[in-house]
């Protein structure tokens, strides 16, 4: 059987697979962006928040993916669904690039621009929503870009737990030694990762400030 | 529209002993008394670091003073809302700080926004600013700041700046960053627009010619402590070591021309 005999023989499954496996990394991004963005902004503020916050994700980065799964397993609201612990544990991979561009985004901001609208008399609220946010967007975006790049390869790892997705493909084809059974994860799980770095980098083209 | 009664007599900003000190404790600015009358155009004429923008920040209370109180209308800065403060204060600086992502329209009527206008105000205000600096507005309302030269940003900056008709305008080196021919144009521009308009109008500035022309008295800043008032006549005439230093490197130049 040739390689585009399989597909076509299991496209449903992969189909099916490659659906759970956006919703992941889709819910992973929800919850990191509405996390990351105002820890972000937290660190921009705060300076000295910046170590614990920024030191934090970085230590939940280093953790090997699959040991971060075997420890929220026996958490107790999360270890009851395979989803919530993958999606935990790739939130708080994808939290790092967020964060740390966000703050990067807003510090950036020119000076002067900050100046005059805290002169003109902007409360911080208005200046944060209607100067920083929309100037540092671009640089945002690139964060949640590189974020969701890394989460659909990690997300391969969730099926460790039982938590579906194209991984399963994998771990499949890694026990039975069947290269197409791998690359039906694979190929799928690597178009979806260029389809997105394309699609959120016209995006950020698209937003970036004029100057 | 403009609250031009007697220029001259009343105080609209007082400096009373005001102060600045760094949390280190490094003054900035100390001791300062002056008072600046409604109408007028006070310049504040110093080197870099002398302290100048900082005493302009201590009005529209960018900086709160650590040493003595700066009062406008009568009343403490501390004792204003901030932002209310901020609102009754025009404020133009040297970068223009125009806002890149908004066109030259949404950063003009930006203050009447934040005030809540009507939005056929806003919109017929903004054409009238635009004509107040000597720009067309169907033009230029729609263009961003980078579409713009030098002056016709810092156009924009003090139309921006003038959008809900504050009575007091602070200008930090507003004219700084443009090349001299713009820089003449825009000075006497600005001279006419005053005398229409007739606000009160402090200025910072390390340049003497533009202290003589636009300043109806020039207080001299020196190392965080004001050095003295003047008159651009008692100025040009002054024999105080600093003020006449200014004065001299005027001269320099005339006897250049003279050179030729």
């Amino acid at each position: 059987m040739n390689g585009l005999g399989f597909f076509s023989q299991h496209g449903g499954e992969i189909l099916q697979a490659t659906l759970e496996h956006v919703w992941l990394v889709g819910a992973t991004m929800l919850l990191a962006i509405a996390i990351g963005v105002p820890l972000g902004i937290l660190v921009a503020r705060r300076p000295w928040l910046s170590n614990p916050i920024l030191g934090a994700a970085n230590i939940a980065e280093t953790i090997p993916s699959l040991a971060l799964l075997g420890f929220l397993l026996p958490v107790p609201w999360l270890g009851e669904r395979a989803e919530r612990v993958a999606i935990t544990a790739l939130t708080l991979y994808a939290l790092l690039p967020i964060i740390r561009n966000t703050a990067a985004g807003i510090t950036g901001v020119d000076p002067a621009v900050r100046e005059a609208a805290r002169g003109m008399g902007m409360t911080a609220r208005q200046i944060l929503f209607h100067v920083e946010l929309p100037l540092s967007l671009s640089t945002v975006l690139a964060g949640i870009r590189v974020a969701t790049v890394l989460t659909i390869a990690v997300a391969t790892i969730a099926a460790a737990v039982g938590a579906g997705g194209l991984g399963e493909f994998i771990y499949r084809g890694l026990a039975m030694v069947n290269y197409q059974l791998i690359l039906a994860g694979a190929i799928p799980a690597a178009v979806l990762a260029l389809a997105a770095d394309f699609l959120l980098s016209v995006l950020e083209r698209r937003l970036q400030p004029a100057r | 529209m403009t609250t031009a009664t007697s220029a001259g007599s009343e105080a609209i900003i007082e400096f009373r002993d005001a102060g600045y000190r760094l949390p280190g404790g490094q003054a900035l600015l100390q001791n300062v008394s002056l008072t600046v009358r409604r109408g007028e155009t006070l310049v504040l004429l110093g080197r870099s670091g002398a302290g100048k923008t900082t005493a302009l920040k201590l009005i529209n209370r960018l900086v709160e003073p650590t040493d003595g109180q700066v009062l406008v209308e009568g009343r403490s800065t501390l004792d204003w809302d901030a932002i209310a403060l901020r609102r009754h204060i025009g404020y133009v600086i040297q970068e223009t700080g125009l806002f890149p992502h908004y066109t030259v329209e949404q950063n003009v009527s930006l203050v009447p926004r934040l005030d809540g206008w009507a939005a056929e105000r806003i919109r017929s205000r903004a054409q009238e600013l635009l004509a107040l600096v000597g720009l067309d507005a169907g033009q230029f309302l729609r263009r961003y700041p980078h579409e713009l030269s030098g002056g016709q940003r810092q156009r924009i900056g003090v139309a921006r700046a003038l959008a809900a008709d504050p009575p007091i305008l602070l200008m930090d080196e507003p004219f700084g960053a443009l090349d001299p021919l713009t820089r003449m144009e825009i000075r006497r521009e600005f001279l006419a627009l005053q005398q229409r308009l007739k606000k009160t109008i402090v200025i910072v500035t390390h340049d003497t010619s533009e202290a003589l022309l636009l300043g109806t008295r020039i207080a001299l800043v020196e190392g965080g402590a004001l050095q003295g008032l003047y008159s651009p006549g008692e100025f040009l005439h002054s024999r105080e070591p600093v003020a006449a230093a200014y004065v001299e490197q005027l001269h320099a130049l005339g006897e250049f021309e003279r050179g030729q």
